[in-house]
């Protein structure tokens, strides 16, 4: 059984060692502590959003080991040894992720509250899967909710840096 | 906000056991956390302690063995709907997989865990039901099977013994005359009602089983309206089908509530069936 760190007689401390970002981040953690609150409050990044707090909106999405994950609804320990991303680290060397561009440059979005969630699971989609139909972009996305745009131009846009992405690896 | 809490994170499913029977009610099984955490945060339920199951890997697999698949309690619904023994042996339950809640929810929401959790608005226990499978339940030293009706008692209520662990899910793998289909509908983030149908297609319809869930407390077979299909010719038993989603309907047990009334979910049930019928049959 895992020996934790005892701080005072109700709070263990466990050791978090992971990447955040690209970059090796050690943190300690309560078992309680959820992944959103660490992010944003710890860690000082505020991309990731708390809004409906059951896993159904996708405002919080971070992506672990790729993947997107609700962070409102995740121990933060979960990401021990893995690799998180957040949409704070999807630029590289100053320049904007296809994505991003793409958001820009069709409107993929008004408000922007869902955009962090929305572009990063975009992301673990077009990963994995280069040139999706818009079928299966909507059973991918369907997740993430945006209460301004109706979804057409988020489509577009995402359906646009994809064609970006392939013509870059090309 | 979660309130503190203490983890533990054992080894093997003897730990497990050995935990849940010192900690009793104080404790309780943490695995994806996707029902267990919202609970928790809505102040539904309050533990002192999460046993984190999620270090016993070798629950985490997927086995052909023996006409059985074997799936491990801890696989998630993201492993499951990518899983080539499943697309191969079980592809009604890949389907179902896909659909389950959205891409995050399966990304760390187990298959043992929903079992367990036993919400109603759950979709995997019809389709088990319906397919004959059954749970391996073990303690320490012991362990037993239990057919998935048994085993889905009620809302929120298993069988599973104060100190039993899930273990593995024993789907039997269907003949290859075997056909089988879940359709749900919902128009919140859950559904409604979920109905599930399997049975061998040999000139006549044998081994019908059909099963209702989401409508009311847990999943549950409808042996009447098995009986009303059984042995019947492909033509007669479409023609029975109607008939026989009514009795369905009356047997889900459904409840009025926001989900829908009472009466609408059992003419869903009734649709469903027919629907899930044809899918199984085309």
């Amino acid at each position: 059984m895992a020996k934790a760190m005892t701080r005072h007689s109700d709070a263990q401390s466990l050791p978090v060692s992971f990447t955040l970002n690209g970059r090796l981040q050690e943190i300690e953690v309560e078992p309680h502590e959820l992944l959103l609150d660490v992010v944003r409050e710890q860690l000082g990044l505020t991309g990731a959003k708390r809004s409906c707090d059951v896993q159904v909106c996708g405002a919080c999405t971070l992506l672990v080991d790729g993947r997107p994950v609700s962070a409102c609804t995740t121990l933060a320990f979960e990401v021990r040894g893995r690799s998180v991303l957040t949409i704070e680290g999807l630029a590289q060397d100053g320049k904007l992720h296809p994505l991003q561009e793409a958001f820009i440059e069709h409107g993929g979005f008004q408000c922007g509250f869902c955009t962090p969630g929305m572009i990063l699971a975009a992301k673990a989609l077009l990963d994995e899967t280069p040139d999706p139909s818009e079928a299966e972009l909507k059973h991918f996305m369907h997740g993430n909710i945006c209460r301004c745009t109706g979804y057409k131009k988020i489509i577009e846009s995402i359906m646009a840096a994809a064609k970006n992405l392939r013509d870059q690896a090309r | 906000m979660l309130r503190r809490f203490r983890l533990e994170e054992p080894q093997s499913v003897a730990e497990v056991s050995e935990l849940l029977g010192r900690f009793g009610e104080s404790a309780k099984i943490y695995a994806g956390g996707t029902e267990l955490l919202l609970a928790m945060k809505e102040g539904l339920v309050q533990y002192e302690r999460l046993i984190n199951v999620k270090k016993l890997t070798d629950l985490a697999a997927v086995k052909v063995a023996g006409g059985s698949v074997e799936i491990g309690a801890l696989c998630t619904h993201h492993q499951l709907e990518d899983s080539p023994a499943l697309k191969e042996k079980l592809p009604a339950l890949v389907k179902l997989e896909q659909n389950v809640a959205n891409v995050r929810v399966r990304q760390a929401g187990t298959l043992g865990g929903n079992l367990c959790f036993a919400e109603p608005h759950a979709d995997p226990g019809t389709l088990l039901i319906a397919l004959g499978a059954k749970m391996v339940a073990a303690k320490a030293s012991s362990k037993r099977e239990v057919t998935a009706e048994n085993f889905l008692v009620d809302a929120y209520e298993t069988s599973l013994e104060p100190d039993e662990v899930l273990t593995t899910i024993n789907v039997p793998v269907p003949g290859p005359n075997g056909r089988s289909a879940y359709l749900k509908f919902g128009y919140l983030e859950r559904p409604s009602v979920g109905v599930a149908v399997a049975f061998n297609l040999n000139g006549s319809v044998s081994g019908m089983r059909i099963a209702v869930g989401c409508a009311g407390p847990a999943p549950r077979r409808v042996p009447e309206a098995e009986a009303l299909l059984e042995g019947k010719s492909k033509e007669e038993a479409v023609g029975r089908i109607a008939e026989a989603g009514a009795i369905a309907g009356k047997a889900s047990q459904a409840i009025s509530d926001l989900h829908g009334s009472q009466e609408y979910k059992e003419h869903i049930v009734g649709v469903l069936l027919k629907r899930a019928f044809q899918s199984a049959l085309s």
